[in-house]
């Protein structure tokens, strides 16, 4: 099976019973539940915000496939031009912009990240889920806790102190450490790990006498899959754009992607604006082909994730 | 009471199951608690101990100061008030109208639309820039010289406004970038709130002859209340941590000084520049912890000024 099986949505709990009515019945029952029906307004504000959403990255693409002329102009140009190759090569031999280190960078902190906190999120995960042990309520507190304060703001002045002392500055190790748990995921996969898990296949398991670590690995690790693509997907994007912490510890020579990008448009700023767009378009095309590929997922993610 | 004493005749396998019943919960929530630890809460108390002290980089001699460091940036470094001023005008400046149009975009979403999951990506698309992206397309956009709402008010007579002139146009433009970026993602949270909503409350309401408007602030919103909690709190965080989109709104894009008077530095951008310009561990140490006294008390606020909305159950 791979990753690309149709999720279930995480932790569709009782209440989560979708109050979409029935599909088939679009055009009828108007009367019935006019709340829900859409009226003229609501798809002409629903295209405006839309229209809103989009056309920044729909910009983007049209001016780093035109000239900067074209972008200083006003009106401005809103159809895409025929530069986008010659733009691309020149960034990627811009000697200002890393474009290719720095997507290097980006990939192993973020695939180490993204890899760390799926596998740890799954372990906790289902030890709060479906296993009984003293204190594993004020653990998942603690958990809870770490997902509301924003440890990683107050804890920069110290970590930035601890990688000074250990001469980490610069390394990719300093920008990957402090990320690798994450207390979302493991309310996420708790949440998941409940539904999907039922408790009897658990206690066979034990009976068969299989050890906690081998129901881990052989029952709740392929039922958690679903899941764990959608941990992956949204641990992978919020990692990518990334910018405080790598920016406090990385320096221009040894960049992220972001932070190539950040230098770009301060080197070229104003000068030529359709090559900073082509950086920033570049450095977008992981993320979006993700969102893309897997849209279904990461608004499922979002939206079963989120609070309750 | 341990096993042996109950049953001493178990078999080693046994033991070993009874052990690995015990004891393999703590192993497996272990790693996170180690590194949530190491990179979260040592951390944490090392900041109060270091914001006591005299502590410069490269410099291995600490003076205790007790809280020297907190008064010179309460009392000394204008640039820290204005800062928290600053912070708090975007925080407010953002959060009201996004909170506002999410909710109304989530009550769109939440009709019976044809391809609903196309129009919930459209909403969500703004998530897949970076801010850093986004600072390099709004800059384009709030331009003084070439951009798009300067070119746009000069084509209709009007002066062009100097967008990182002041404190509330920029902290306007700011807040704009911020909004643009997760409005659509709070809507989506907003979304599946009201999916959970009982349809029936709606069905006796229009049977009762409440408008759908009605409907909206009078079942929908106060359903919503601990999603709204919630949501607010997240945004008070991520708001008082504001530090990428004023960084790269300034021109240049980068300086931690936020504009020529500093109008538009937010907090953490101060704690950086005393951190990484200045590496005053000491005084940026106590920032961070006024910083979060701040994120505290806002989020406090926000939850009393929310508990209030009132709804009938």
């Amino acid at each position: 099976m791979s990753t690309a099986t149709a999720p279930r949505p995480t932790a569709p709990a009782p209440e989560a019973a979708k109050a979409k009515p029935p599909r088939k019945k679009r055009h009828k029952g108007h009367e019935t539940d006019g709340v829900f029906a859409p009226t003229m307004m609501t798809r002409i504000g629903l295209g405006f915000v839309a229209l809103l959403s989009v056309f920044p990255l729909y910009w983007m693409l049209v001016i780093a496939s035109r000239t900067t002329s074209d972008a200083s102009g006003f009106p401005p140009a809103l159809l895409p031009g025929g530069n986008l190759g010659e733009h691309v090569r020149a960034v990627f031999s811009h000697p200002e912009a890393d474009l290719l280190l720095g997507l290097r960078n980006s990939f192993i902190i973020t695939g180490t990240v993204t890899l760390s906190v799926v596998l740890i999120s799954t372990l906790g995960g289902f030890a709060f889920a479906k296993l009984k042990f003293r204190g594993s309520k004020i653990l998942m507190g603690t958990v809870l806790f770490s997902m509301m304060v924003p440890l990683q703001q107050l804890g920069i002045v110290p970590l930035y102190m601890i990688m000074v002392e250990l001469e980490w500055l610069d390394t990719l190790q300093a920008v990957i450490l402090p990320f690798l748990v994450n207390g979302f995921g493991i309310f996420l996969m708790r949440q998941y790990c409940q539904q999907a898990v039922p408790d009897e296949i658990i206690e066979a398991a034990r009976i068969d006498g299989a050890s906690t670590f081998g129901i881990w690995w052989r029952i709740v690790l392929p039922a958690l899959r679903p899941a764990m693509v959608v941990l992956g997907l949204l641990t992978f994007m919020l990692n990518w754009n990334e910018f405080l912490w790598p920016f406090m510890v990385l320096s221009d020579q040894n960049p992220t992607i972001q932070l190539a990008i950040r230098q770009a448009s301060t080197a070229m700023f104003s000068a030529d604006m359709s090559l900073v767009f082509t950086c920033t378009l570049i450095s977008i095309i992981p993320i979006a082909i993700l969102f893309v590929v897997f849209g279904r997922q990461i608004v499922h993610g979002i939206m079963e994730g989120s609070g309750k | 009471m341990t096993t042996q004493n109950t049953a001493p005749r178990l078999s080693w396998r046994e033991r070993l199951t009874r052990f690995d019943v015990k004891a393999a919960p703590y192993a497996l929530v272990s790693p996170y608690f180690i590194l949530f630890s190491v990179f979260g809460l040592i951390p944490l108390g090392y900041t109060l101990y270091a914001s006591m002290h005299q502590w410069k980089i490269g410099n291995p001699e600490r003076t205790f100061v007790g809280l020297d460091n907190y008064t010179f940036l309460l009392t000394t470094y204008d640039r820290f008030n204005w800062s928290v001023v600053n912070t708090l005008g975007m925080f407010v400046m953002a959060t009201v109208p996004q909170i506002v149009c999410a909710l109304m975009v989530a009550n769109a979403l939440n009709k019976r639309l044809r391809r609903p999951l196309l129009w919930r990506m459209l909403i969500l698309a703004p998530i897949v820039t970076s801010v850093i992206a986004v600072g390099v397309i709004f800059a384009r956009i709030w331009g003084n010289e070439y951009g798009m709402v300067n070119g746009a008010l000069e084509l209709m007579g009007l002066e062009g406004v100097n967008w990182q002139g002041g404190r509330l146009q920029s902290w306007f433009a700011i807040s704009s970038m911020v909004d643009w970026r997760w409005m659509g993602y709070n809507a989506l949270i907003f979304l599946a709130a009201m999916q959970t909503i009982p349809k029936n409350l709606y069905e006796a309401a229009t049977v009762d002859g409440a408008s759908s408007r009605q409907q909206f602030w009078k079942i929908t919103v106060p359903q919503l209340k601990p999603i709204l909690i919630f949501t607010v709190f997240v945004s008070s965080v991520g708001g008082m941590t504001l530090f990428a989109e004023p960084l790269m709104f300034a021109p240049g894009a980068g300086q931690l000084g936020g504009g020529s008077n500093g109008q538009f530095q937010t907090t953490t951008m101060v704690l950086v520049d005393i951190l990484r310009t200045h590496g005053n561990f000491g005084i940026a140490a106590a920032a961070g912890w006024l910083l979060f006294l701040v994120i505290g008390v806002v989020a406090a606020i926000n939850f009393l000024v929310v508990n209030r909305i009132q709804g009938n159950k």
